[in-house]
């Protein structure tokens, strides 16, 4: 009997090496725990919906392996390492937010395998690094489609700031929405700061409406930029609020109630809402409302979406599924179809060219009102 | 616009103020410092969020669900990993209570996920009144209220009570209070009931506050609260409302002032405190060295 055990034990152990053999594995630095939680998660959900759609490529299964980084720099990079070095992942999807990525993709950079960002808009998560790229566009663009949006089309002159200067996405996206927006002749009344993890934001608040802006810009992540809502309609502020990509959430109405009506934010361009889907993004809102009823899709979701088509079509072309043929095959990336617009990589460049949308909430919903070309 | 920041200040003050006196009361009885303070904190708003939130019962039994809940779960904390190593030299009862906070932190994310959620508060509570320039909530003003309420009521306790007598008579000789047939575990048991359900209404609050939950929200407070604690005189009620209430100030104050300086608020409020500690190493209102060691 016990060694009949022993054999089944031989047999199922060999069944499982060779059926690993057959799998190509994605992992992910996933970001499920923690402040980033509420876009991980959608990432997660989004990358989960693409894998079930495309599950084969080469003839073999493709797995993923997340990985939660516990919205933290350290873990990210643990993470990232535990993948390469004892899964040996082909490829990686990188977690939320540009600090945990940078962490991430220094340590793919070294390994040599291929890390697909997918929210990271930070320009530094790319810079100098061959195998990092992302799916999103960067901060640059979105400041100054921000800059723009609020003093040519709204009209707003006096902007004020609140930004996270322990965040390298906030400080980043900060300073190009205020260089631009200065450049367009807008005033920068008050620039305030908090630090991530802080809860409590009503004296930087009190002082902001003191000072009599005409919109607040908040590249805050939602965790905080949530409850910074909430505190500014309880000092009663008068003036806008506008976020950037990461306020993007589907229950941010049923979180923020009142005080979000009005609220505008950035998006990279995919909301449920918008007027013109293109067919990726058809298919994408139909197949996720069937997979997930009841739960609005949004950006976040499908950029872990998109993230894994890239990495997907780029395995079918090479027709290999080592990391450095992803790679390779990656940066020759033109114009594939994604649900945010068309995606196209080059040696020069690993960020995507992408348009981008705004969002405001109008009467208790989520509303994709407008699009800015690059 | 000043009267605004003060109202602010001693609404965050008062709930620093409500976590630090857990651990100035289990460092005044027992010199251990309970790293597991800021769990049972946040184990508390979790309680009142599912009650209220997730089950629809009234706030009123929400909010008695989350201080029994709470007060259960210290209770379980000081027999299963704090009793047994009291004979045990400090630093193992430290070490263990940085284990059970651990324990207790992951233990919420296998149990409540990681993905923070959101407190939705009672309309009465946030419909603000308005006086002028300044803007009042009610709950802004029962926070404060609320702590001045608890803080009297525990005073009462600590000197006017036969276990509060008993409470003090510890924290002086653990093993002549014993010898005089106190039940030395029971009152420490009530020590740390006491101190939970503090807590849990600090967390309470703070969930009303700051309308969300998640796993790792008793870190940051409970770190602020110890420094409040030690600030104000570990081991001293009072001390700990008034160390709570002079870091939440030194915090509003120091944006309003220095609005240029905003990132930097924490760095004033710990600037601060090592200058008072180099001043009075004790603390504001600590008792004296040789009882502290």
């Amino acid at each position: 009997m016990k060694r009949c055990f022993l054999a089944l034990c031989v047999v199922l152990v060999a069944a499982g090496v060779s059926f690993g053999a057959d799998t190509i594995k994605i992992g992910v630095v996933a970001t499920v725990t923690g402040q980033n939680a509420f876009g991980g998660q959608l990432e997660l959900e989004g990358m989960q919906l693409a894998n079930k759609l495309y599950p084969e490529a080469l003839g073999k299964k493709i797995e993923l392996v997340p990985v939660d980084n516990k919205s933290d720099k350290v873990e990210s990079a643990t993470a990232a390492t535990r993948l390469i070095e004892s899964d040996k992942v082909s490829a990686l999807i990188g977690p939320y937010a540009s600090g945990p990525t940078m962490a991430a993709g220094e340590v793919a950079e070294k390994a040599g395998v291929p890390m697909m960002a997918t929210a990271a808009t930070n320009p530094l998560v790319t810079e100098g690094k061959k195998y990092v790229y992302r799916a999103c566009f960067i901060d640059p663009f979105q400041g100054e489609a921000a800059a723009n949006y609020v003093f040519n089309v709204l009209g707003y002159k006096k902007a004020a700031v609140l930004t996270d200067v322990a965040s390298d996405y906030g400080v980043g996206l900060a300073n190009f929405f205020k260089a631009n927006f200065t450049k367009l002749g807008g005033e920068i009344v008050s620039d305030m700061k908090y630090q991530s993890g802080d809860t409590d934001f009503m004296a930087q608040l009190t002082e902001i409406i003191n000072q009599g802006p005409d919109v607040l810009f908040i590249p805050a992540y939602f965790a905080e930029g949530a409850v910074i809502l909430k505190q500014g309609s309880e000092l009663g502020a008068k003036f806008r609020f506008m976020g950037g990509d990461a306020m993007d959430n589907p229950d941010i109405v049923t979180l923020g109630g009142e005080a979000v009506e009005g609220f505008l934010h950035s998006a990279f361009a995919y909301d449920p809402s918008m007027p013109e889907m293109n067919a990726e993004a058809k298919a994408f809102t139909e197949a996720w409302n069937k997979e997930y009823p009841g739960k609005a899709p949004n950006a976040n979701a499908a950029m872990g979406y998109d993230a894994y088509i890239l990495i997907y079509q780029a395995i079918l072309r090479a027709g290999k599924s080592d990391p450095q043929s992803i790679r390779d095959e990656l940066e020759k990336s033109t114009n594939v179809p994604t649900v945010t617009g068309l995606t196209s990589f080059s040696a020069q460049s690993h960020d995507p060219v992408k348009d981008l949308g705004i969002v405001e909430i109008r009467n208790g919903k989520k509303s994709y009102i407008y699009t800015i070309k690059p | 616009m000043f009267v605004q920041h003060f109202i602010n200040a001693l609404g965050l003050g008062a709930l620093y103020g409500l976590i630090a006196i857990g651990y100035t009361m289990v460092y005044g009885i027992l010199r251990l410092i309970n790293f597991a303070h800021g769990d049972i904190f946040m184990l508390g708003a979790y309680f009142v969020f599912f009650a209220t939130i997730q089950y629809k019962l009234p706030w009123g039994l929400g909010v008695a669900i989350a201080i029994v809940g709470a007060t259960a779960c210290g209770l379980l904390v000081d027999r299963i990993a704090y009793r047994p190593l009291r004979g045990a030299p400090r630093i193992s009862a430290l070490i263990s209570a940085i284990g059970v906070s651990f324990f207790l932190e992951n233990l919420a994310v296998v149990i409540f996920t990681g993905m923070p959620r959101a407190v939705v508060q009672p309309p009465w509570l946030m419909k603000p009144v308005i006086l002028g320039e300044v803007r009042l909530i009610p709950l802004g003003l029962m926070v404060p209220v609320i702590a001045f309420v608890l803080v009297s009521g525990l005073l009462w306790v600590v000197y006017k009570t036969k276990p509060g007598l008993a409470m003090r008579s510890i924290s002086h000789d653990i093993e002549t209070t014993r010898l005089l047939g106190v039940s030395v575990d029971k009152i420490i048991a009530l020590t740390f009931a006491l101190g939970s359900a503090l807590a849990a209404l600090a967390g309470i609050m703070w969930a009303l506050r700051y309308p969300r939950v998640e796993p790792f929200m008793g870190v940051f407070p409970g770190f602020k609260a110890f420094i409040a604690a030690v600030f104000g005189g570990i081991g001293s009620i009072p001390g700990a409302m008034v160390g709570g209430v002079i870091l939440g100030f030194v915090e509003i104050m120091s944006v309003a002032f220095f609005p240029k300086l905003s990132g930097y608020k924490d760095a004033f409020a710990f600037v601060l405190l090592i200058v008072i500690l180099l001043i009075k190493p004790t603390g504001l209102m600590g008792e004296r060295m040789e009882e502290k060691i």
